[in-house]
């Protein structure tokens, strides 16, 4: 199973004005992988997921996701292939209208012929896997960060989709929150058999959910590897940033 | 400083007619949502309830105080009734009840977008490949243009009341000659447009507030100013389509 290509993104580039976010990046995710991409702010790793899903169209390049050629499809083809790509926003994105029962069950009702028991199964389903089951007729503005983020979750999971991308899914958490996230991707992963990215700038995070990860700089795919092998490089920017020491070169007081 | 405003008046107008066409070429392609619409239209209805019922009332009122004593002096009182009727049905109704529901909807739906788009909530339901543009914009609009009419014609009834309440104040007048000479007043000619105006009205309401929601930038900063920006835009549009519409109609239904 490892064979099947589930990513493959080629020479992509994609600038904002004068300025170059994403340079010729190439790289190829595998079935059942969980692919981590670091990055300083600003290097582009949100702006690689939006172009993988077509909410930003990228300048140049091509990206193939399960077979499909992103850029060429029609907006009928783009929507059949998100029914099967998960995306989990920074900021959770919960419909703020919707209860947390109205969220789960939205791309359920809208996307699936299921009947009603069906999707009130799922959406409990879902909310067990995220233990958060007692939430269930909340509105988003009564949850926490943390209840947000393992609700966004949810609902992008429900679906099951074959490829699931994680824009900082633990950002802004404290390390037990961030802890209990990174293992609920790792076992929904495991259970569902998902292909996954995740951008992140948290270490604990990435040893927990990844295999393999990639670091972008300056707009370009710098680094790729083992987790662990990055993070013992001797490479000084990356020396630079997976450690705690102050870099000569770095600004301070 | 007035060319950066020229470029952003020139490209909201080119915006605004781009997201326009976008609704008439979305809003007869299936799935309908009436379920959405139906709920729309009882929020914005329960909303602007309220101040549109005072609204009437107090044109009536106002009005009828206002002009009587002119009347009085040529002796010709007996045309109150005729007079407000007419100029609340053909224009104060309408066009008051559309910049108060520009006010209250066009800035409600100008934030509701917007934060929606800044906390990405719509690109959310884009990535789940549902259309945001049809669930939130089409069904918004046909609300909002649907609805006003209906709370004009409430508008015009209510101030009808209060300029009989308000004849009753200073005069003597049995209600069937107050009935009778409001309906001799009113033809069709002036109920239809005055009416069909508002479909016009509404649609500028729902599609202003839904545009600057819908493009409005990052930052809560843009959530504010694509509240108070559709409020002017809706404003100002709803009286320059209104001249228009006076003219168009006076054409068509001559007095």
């Amino acid at each position: 199973m490892a064979d099947v290509k589930v990513v493959e993104v080629i020479n992509l580039s994609k600038s904002f004005g004068d300025f170059t976010v994403l340079d010729n990046i190439s790289l190829t995710v595998m079935k059942g992988e969980n692919l981590v991409i670091f990055g300083r702010s600003g290097t582009g790793k949100s702006v690689l997921l939006k172009c993988m899903v077509g909410l930003l169209i990228p300048d140049n390049g091509d990206i193939f996701i399960l077979g499909e050629e992103v850029r060429k499809l029609k907006i009928k083809g783009l929507n059949e292939l998100r029914k099967n790509i998960g995306f989990l926003f920074q900021s959770a994105a919960l419909y703020d209208s919707m209860s947390v029962r109205e969220n789960l069950a939205f791309p359920l009702i809208r996307n699936f012929k299921f009947s009603k028991e069906e999707v009130e199964e799922k959406v409990v389903r879902a909310l067990e896997n995220v233990t958060l089951l007692d939430s269930i007729d909340k509105m988003p503005s009564e949850l926490s960060g943390g209840m947000r983020k393992r609700i966004g979750l949810a609902r992008s999971i429900i679906t099951e989709p074959a490829l699931m991308l994680y824009d900082e899914p633990t950002t802004g958490l404290d390390p037990i929150t961030t802890k209990e996230i990174s293992y609920l991707i790792r076992d929904l992963q495991e259970k569902l058999d998902m292909t996954s990215m995740v951008v992140t700038h948290d270490l604990l995070c990435a040893q927990i959910i990844s295999d393999k990860a990639i670091v972008l700089k300056d707009g370009g795919l710098k680094y790729k590897g083992k987790l662990d092998e990055l993070t013992k490089s001797s490479d000084p920017f990356l020396k630079d940033f997976f450690s705690f020491e102050k870099n000569e070169e770095t600004p301070g007081v | 400083m007035t060319e950066i405003r020229l470029i952003e008046f020139f490209t909201n107008v080119g915006g605004l007619m781009q997201f326009s066409l976008r609704f008439f070429k979305y809003c007869f392609l299936p799935p309908y949502e009436f379920s959405e619409i139906k709920k729309h239209m009882d929020e914005l209805g329960v909303k602007t309830l309220p101040i549109v019922s005072v609204t009437g009332i107090i044109i009536g009122l106002v009005l009828t105080l206002q002009s009587q004593p002119i009347l009085a002096r040529f002796g010709a009182e007996g045309f109150l009734p005729f007079m407000v009727s007419i100029s609340v049905v053909r224009e104060l109704g309408p066009v008051i009840t559309a910049l108060i529901f520009a006010g209250r909807v066009s800035s409600g739906i100008g934030a509701e977008l917007g934060s929606m788009r800044v906390t990405e909530q719509i690109d959310a339901m884009e990535v789940s490949a549902i259309d945001p543009f049809k669930y939130l914009v089409v069904t918004r609009v046909i609300a909002t243009t649907l609805i006003l009419p209906l709370l004009v014609m409430y508008v015009n009834f209510l101030a009808i009341v209060g300029c009989y309440v308000a004849i009753l104040l200073v005069n003597d007048i049995t209600l069937q000659l107050y009935i009778n000479q409001v309906i001799e007043a009113v033809k069709f000619g002036d109920l239809i447009p005055g009416i069909s105006k508002t479909l016009v009205f509404g649609f500028i309401v729902g599609i202003v507030g839904a545009y600057k929601g819908y493009t409005a930038d990052k930052g809560t900063e843009g959530v504010g100013k694509a509240s108070t920006t559709s409020v002017v835009i809706a404003s100002l549009l709803i009286l320059i389509f209104d001249m228009i519409l006076v003219k168009v109609s006076l054409w068509l239904w001559p007095m």
